[in-house]
């Protein structure tokens, strides 16, 4: 793991020509000219965006389907294998596959929400300006929702019945033993899943990617994609730029890790 | 928690509404693989094919290519799983059972290494693995695959771990039980939740990696099923119905593991054994 991140950091001090061949080291040029792109303003605060909701969106509906699928009713195993399927099937066919779903032409989401009487007449989902980014957000939110639920489900089984027996003896009501017996033990899930989360939504690529295709610039991007683009697609082919926003970007994580962490209050939990 | 006969049907609706929802794509993408060509693009759109095609399953099953790219993804998810549980554990348990100098340090630094976007990684795991020879060899994937996911791994089992009372193993310890014994009669039965969702986690992941092969395994005896179903979609052949029917088919042994270790995310395994 080391090795390559090694090789990133060294990439993003030198400049490479635009088919790819290293010209040597520049110093921190390669930074300082990330910060002067145009675009780079709006892409983190699509990336601020795309992060915040979509974890926020998951956690709080895998917190609710953890409880469902914890509780005792006929079918919940099939329920279960159910909810495993966006997961098992990889990002990229989902990703593809939501695009086939919301395509303007052939895709059958349009007449679906007309049948339905929801539409009265079809929106072009993913070249609207206005939609394409809350339609990349639900897809977001749909291949985070299984992982999520399955982490808040484990942590959830390894509470004690014990403890909401005695809840319930002591005459709490159903909302205030969750709020103050389940949440509380379920922290060190929650903290667990929303950390990997912010990470995992954060480079997410194949969702932006396939679901952005065909708006030009960087209207949509977050900053994985605009990487990406910088790297290999833009009139840019700057491998050394792309190599400064990728270490820009692990920072940023950090970051935001951190200051998650902090409040909080991991350290106390670990000890 | 809530019994009685009303809440439970309530509840099973709840669920069957969750599990139509989360399957309904899916659906759409069977309905697609059974298309026929001709009928892929119509406009306006229609869900069901006229003409059902069920003979795409069996000639994705058939395919000789898709076979071998069917087992080198078993394979590799396979080993990649057993190796992260197998590193895991230990690192899990020591770090939730001992206090020791750098252990937030460490379990920061197990974090930081998920932070890198594979996307970004590749070119310098691409020369790693050319350096040592190891291009083209199920080792450079099974090995990638177990970094990647070691981490959430450990995350994972660590809050498991931290969270059994002590007493639980106190108690084995006075019976005369080993560090090891105690570790593998107590500790890990009773944390069978985390290490089923542990292991369903590095499967998967491991099962849908894409760039890594991608970019590692260019004999075409030694593609996995990510890269392997791209080549039904190219710039000269674009069977999308294909690539949906062999999509679903690979979606079929995760599920199937998944239902031969789902009756252990069950709880209550810590219930009654602190008296």
């Amino acid at each position: 793991m080391l090795y390559p991140a090694a090789q990133l950091v060294r990439a993003s001090v030198s400049q490479f020509s635009v088919t790819g061949l290293s010209e040597g080291f520049v110093g921190l040029r390669n930074y300082t000219r990330l910060f002067r792109q145009e675009p780079l303003a709006m892409v983190v605060a699509n990336t601020v965006v795309w992060v915040a909701v979509v974890v926020a969106v998951t956690i709080f509906l895998s917190l609710a389907l953890a409880q469902l699928l914890g509780a005792r009713f006929p079918g919940r195993t099939l329920v279960r294998w159910a909810l495993i399927v966006p997961w098992a099937a990889s990002v990229i066919m989902t990703s593809k596959l939501f695009a086939w779903i919301y395509d303007y032409y052939f895709g059958v989401l349009n007449p679906a929400l007309q049948a339905l009487g929801i539409l009265s007449y079809p929106v072009d989902w993913l070249g609207d300006d206005a939609t394409v980014m809350g339609a990349m957000i639900a897809v977001g939110v749909f291949v985070s929702l299984p992982f999520t639920t399955y982490v808040l489900l484990a942590g959830l089984q390894g509470i004690s019945p014990d403890v909401f027996e005695a809840a319930r003896v002591d005459g709490a009501s159903a909302w205030r033993t969750y709020r103050s017996v389940t949440l509380p033990l379920l922290r060190p899930a929650l903290l667990v899943a929303t950390v990997l989360n912010i990470i995992y939504v954060f480079n997410s690529f194949p969702i932006v990617w396939t679901l952005n295709d065909r708006n030009p610039g960087f209207g949509h991007d977050t900053m994985i994609t605009y990487m990406y683009k910088i790297a290999f697609k833009s009139s840019l082919r700057d491998v050394g730029l792309a190599a400064a926003l990728g270490v820009v970007n692990v920072l940023l994580i950090l970051l935001a890790v951190v200051g998650y962490l902090k409040t909080v209050r991991w350290r106390e939990e670990a000890a | 928690m809530r019994r009685g006969a009303a809440p439970r049907a309530a509840l099973a609706l709840a669920g069957l509404l969750v599990g139509a929802l989360v399957l309904s794509p899916y659906l759409v993408m069977l309905l697609t693989a059974v298309k026929p060509a001709g009928e892929l693009r119509t406009s306006p759109p229609r869900l069901t094919p006229i003409d059902w095609q069920w003979g795409h399953f069996a000639d994705v099953m058939r395919d000789p290519d898709f076979l071998t790219w069917l087992r080198v993804s078993l394979v590799v998810a396979a080993a990649s799983t057993a190796l992260v549980l197998l590193a895991a554990v230990p690192a899990a348990y020591y770090t939730a059972r001992h206090r020791f100098r750098g252990r937030t340090a460490f379990l920061f630094l197990v974090l930081v290494t998920q932070m890198f976007s594979p996307t970004a990684l590749v070119v310098g795991l691409h020369r790693e693995f050319f350096e040592l020879d190891l291009i083209n060899t199920y080792l450079a994937l099974v090995l990638t695959n177990a970094a990647f996911n070691l981490a959430f791994a450990v995350w994972l089992l660590r809050a498991f771990f931290a969270s059994i009372p002590r007493e639980i193993e106190e108690a084995a310890a006075v019976d005369g039980c080993g560090r090891l014994r105690v570790l593998w009669q107590i500790v890990l039965p009773v944390s069978r939740p985390g290490l089923v969702t542990a292991l369903i986690f590095s499967f998967i992941a491991a099962w849908n990696e894409y760039i890594v092969a991608l970019t590692l395994m260019t004999d075409p005896d030694k593609k996995p099923l990510t890269v392997g179903i791209t080549s039904y979609v190219t710039a000269y052949v674009q069977h999308w119905n294909s690539l949906f029917a062999a999509s679903l088919i690979a979606i079929v042994p995760v599920v199937a593991l998944f239902a031969l270790i789902e009756r252990h995310l069950v709880a209550g395994l810590t219930a009654g054994s602190v008296k």
